[in-house]
């Protein structure tokens, strides 16, 4: 059956493997990925306890859905307490390990203590065994593939990695796997490298039992013509995620030159026809029909004739509008070198960029600067400081401790600089104008990020009947400058990413850049379809709802509190400078904002410090946890 | 009119998709090794080739089997194993310069594509169209006119 896979809890301290049956209850409740992650997060993982030190527990699962007939359903879930902020870590990928873990005969990899040198994981249906990897330690992350595959003499076997940052413990250093797949955020790669675990390595043949095949088949057929009938589909598929660009900067929606100004002009160099120069043609994850990524060669430079894959928008604010770079080129090699290191591409750029207005407003001592010219647009330098940072030299070797443990380094006036909620740097957009993107932010579990509840659709003036459609709520507001009507939006998204990132599917198909994508309902027949397991929509919205709890709940019980809910003050009292009519001078008011949050709280049914009440670990079943099922 | 299954490498984008279809398909589960058709990647110079079973018109497979189990179905224009003739001997995997035969270890029997009567499943669900199935006559002309749309490209821009 669908259902069969395992969870392996593998010690690399004394090398003990023990394999369990995943309780079917524990699916019924958090189904998979994400979801029994933060289950496993919440059981495993004692109070207090340093993200760095053997305790921690590294956590990798696919989703309920990966590797079968339900559109893109190729991603991998990583785990654990994050070492940037101490808070959930929380990431997830996409690419062909998903889909090759299940093959292998496993759900979830529960993976505690720390090997006496580096090894990685070989896990070939249903057996696993530890291996040396003192040769790879130092290789970046994609030749490690490479070489396991060679020395493991099959092209085919997927393997998860670290690159020189994850070894070397640079806090937002991420996990990686095919040529850009990158499981990028909250420093997951950190914690495999304090590990000593260089990489997983994935292969098998045990078939996934489909519940209803030719059901499942033409109900996956549907939902492709649906989801590809769209015109966000025929533009992703033709220019990734790049296309955004062009929209926000002309609106000034984009955080340039760290958080001075929210435009950056003459950078037609970055908008996504450029991009044409360099594209190859296009590829896709396991299973999807979007194929959102360029594939390039790199023309020039110290990379000259390497294969590359990507950027996409994110990277663009990282090694473009943030850092005061307009040339595509050396956005191209920034996406590239970052991905080879192992780090987080957006908290990278906003480390860097942090750096530059530091430089500017004379806040780095020469000492630590040495030769480095951190002027706006230095790409050289830039390129030298990514090097620095996942080597851990000079500055770099402070930025790699992530944004408030290098404040605390270089002074604590440095920090009100740093776009960072929680500990965590935002990407490159700029949510002064837009309080529901900006309320996303501030509330997010892992720290500033777009990924874990963004509306982002309500940037489309979308009119209110329709949006109350789509969200299912009255009192939507179609203009994003608005209020009113958005904390419901960033709880109904919160939901809604919290539940495809426990089936494995990947936000760009579900509402997200496009009201037009598949939801609550779909997944709801997809599921049946594919598990035989049977949730109404409601039940699954409830679902969603339930794994964002027990992250908060994880972060309340590691001290944060309602104060943590909050934007950097530069939001409150730095206007937007440049832009559209429409977005310039603008500020988050701050009493609206509080009232946001207070609104939000109640749909979460959390009291008025954003803790949950009792009513509602009950009607959400958490009130027994941990219930360690698993 | 026959219709034959061809692949453009230049459109695949390497997602394997046509792979788990294949599979829940025929067998009712995800497991791309009982794919017919299998995406054959060069990962870090992104690279991907379809490679299937090319329905010979003078099939080795067929002439080395011992008891006679592949037989050409001239309707269709594809070749077929009877799994109750097969002895599972393999020879027809050995001969077949394309791989374009798998070996089933449940019932120990070879396994081959068969077009799915005539309605590809994995030309369904190829989005890009790098999976078509033709008729054969046809089938030049659709590629000349695809390299002539490239020339075509080109003389434009002069």
């Amino acid at each position: 059956m669908a259902l069969n896979r395992k969870a392996a809890f593998i010690n690399l301290t004394t090398e003990d493997i023990e394999i369990k049956e995943i309780p079917k209850e524990l699916r019924e409740k958090f189904l998979g990925g994400r979801g029994i992650d933060m289950y496993l997060l919440y059981n495993h993982i004692k109070p207090g306890i340093d993200p760095l030190s053997p305790e921690n527990v590294l956590l990798v699962s696919a989703g309920l859905l990966t590797g079968t007939p339900a559109p893109a359903s190729s991603r991998t879930h990583v785990g654990g307490k994050s070492p940037l902020t101490g808070a959930v870590g929380s990431s997830n990928m996409g690419g062909f390990f998903g889909p090759e873990l299940r093959f292998a005969g496993f759900d979830h990899l529960i993976i505690t203590g720390k090997a006496s040198k580096p090894v990685y994981l070989w896990i070939y249906n249903g057996k696993i065994e530890i291996r040396d990897a003192s040769h790879l330690w130092g290789e970046d992350s994609i030749t490690t593939q490479a070489l396991i595959q060679e020395e493991l003499a099959d092209e085919e076997v997927k393997s998860m990695t670290i690159g020189v940052a994850g070894e070397n413990l640079v806090r937002f250093a991420n996990v990686r796997t095919s040529i850009k797949n990158a499981g990028g955020r909250s420093g997951m790669g950190a914690l495999m490298g304090s590990k000593n675990l260089k990489a997983i390595a994935v292969r098998g043949n045990i078939p996934i039992e489909i519940a209803n095949p030719q059901e499942a088949l033409r109900n996956h057929k549907e939902l492709i013509d649906f989801i590809q009938s769209s015109k966000y589909a025929e533009i992703m598929g033709h220019w990734g995620t790049m296309f955004i660009y062009d929209v926000t900067n002309s609106t000034g929606l984009i955080r340039t030159r760290n958080f001075q100004t929210n435009q950056l002009p003459n950078s037609e160099e970055l908008e996504c026809e450029e991009m044409e120069k360099y594209s190859t043609g296009v590829s896709a994850c396991f299973g999807c029909t979007m194929h959102c990524r360029h594939k390039y060669l790199l023309k020039e430079g110290p990379m000259e004739g390497e294969y590359a894959e990507g950027p996409e928008y994110t990277t663009l604010g990282a090694f473009g509008t943030e850092v005061g770079n307009n040339r595509l080129h050396r956005a191209l090699e920034g996406n590239h070198l970052v991905n080879k290191h192992g780090m987080d591409t957006l908290s990278t750029g906003s480390m860097i960029s942090w750096a530059m207005e530091l430089y500017e407003k004379g806040l780095i001592p020469d000492e630590l600067r040495g030769d480095l010219d951190l002027r706006w647009g230095n790409m050289d330098a830039v390129l030298q400081l990514v090097d620095d940072i996942a080597n851990r030299r000079g500055l770099g070797d402070i930025l790699a401790e992530g944004p408030k443990r290098a404040a605390e380094k270089l002074g604590k006036d440095t920090l009100k600089y740093n776009i960072q909620v929680k500990g965590m740097s935002n990407l490159h957009s700029d949510e002064r104008p837009t309080p529901s993107l900006a309320l996303g932010i501030a509330t997010s579990t892992r720290g500033a990020d777009h990924l874990r509840s963004r509306p982002a659709i309500d940037l489309y003036h979308l009119p209110e009947n329709v949006l109350e459609k789509i969200y299912g709520h009255e009192g939507m507001t179609s203009d994003y400058r608005d209020y009113e009507g958005k904390p419901w939006m960033v709880f109904w998204q919160e939901c809604l990413y919290a539940l495809v990132d426990a089936l494995g599917i990947c936000k760009f198909q579900t509402v997200f850049l496009s009201p037009n994508m598949p939801k609550w309902e779909e997944y709801s027949k997809t599921i049946e379809l594919i598990t035989g397991l049977k949730f109404t929509p409601d039940e699954l919205m409830k679902t969603g709802e339930r794994i964002y709890n027990l992250e908060r709940m994880f972060n309340m019980r590691e001290g944060f509190t309602k104060a943590d809910d909050t934007l950097p003050d530069r939001y409150f009292e730095e206007p937007t400078p440049d832009g559209l009519d429409v977005v310039k001078g603008k500020v988050i008011d701050r009493e609206k904002f509080e009232k946001m949050l207070e609104e939000y709280y109640t749909y979460h049914g959390w009291d008025s410090e954003g803790k949950a009440t009792p009513e509602t670990l009950k009607r959400l079943n958490l009130i027994n946890e941990p219930s360690n099922m698993l | 009119m026959t219709k034959i299954l061809i692949a453009d490498y230049e459109k695949c984008t390497g997602c394997r998709l046509c792979e788990m279809v294949c599979s829940v398909n025929k067998e009712g589960f995800s497991d791309p090794t009982m794919s017919r058709i299998h995406v054959i990647k060069w990962e870090t110079e992104g690279l991907y080739i379809p490679m299937f079973c090319q329905q010979c018109e003078e099939p080795l497979c067929a002439a080395v089997c011992p008891v006679n189990a592949i037989q050409r179905d001239d309707e269709l224009g594809r070749l077929t194993v009877d799994r109750e003739l097969c002895i599972g001997c393999k020879s027809c995997i050995s001969v077949c310069s394309m791989g374009g035969i798998g070996f089933d270890k449940r019932d120990k029997k070879v396994f081959r594509c068969d077009l799915c009567d005539g309605d590809p499943t994995c030309v369904k669900y190829c989005e890009t169209e790098a999976l078509q199935y033709v008729d054969s006559d046809k089938v030049q002309l659709k590629k000349q006119r695809n390299a002539a749309h490239k020339l075509h490209v080109a003389l434009k821009g002069k």
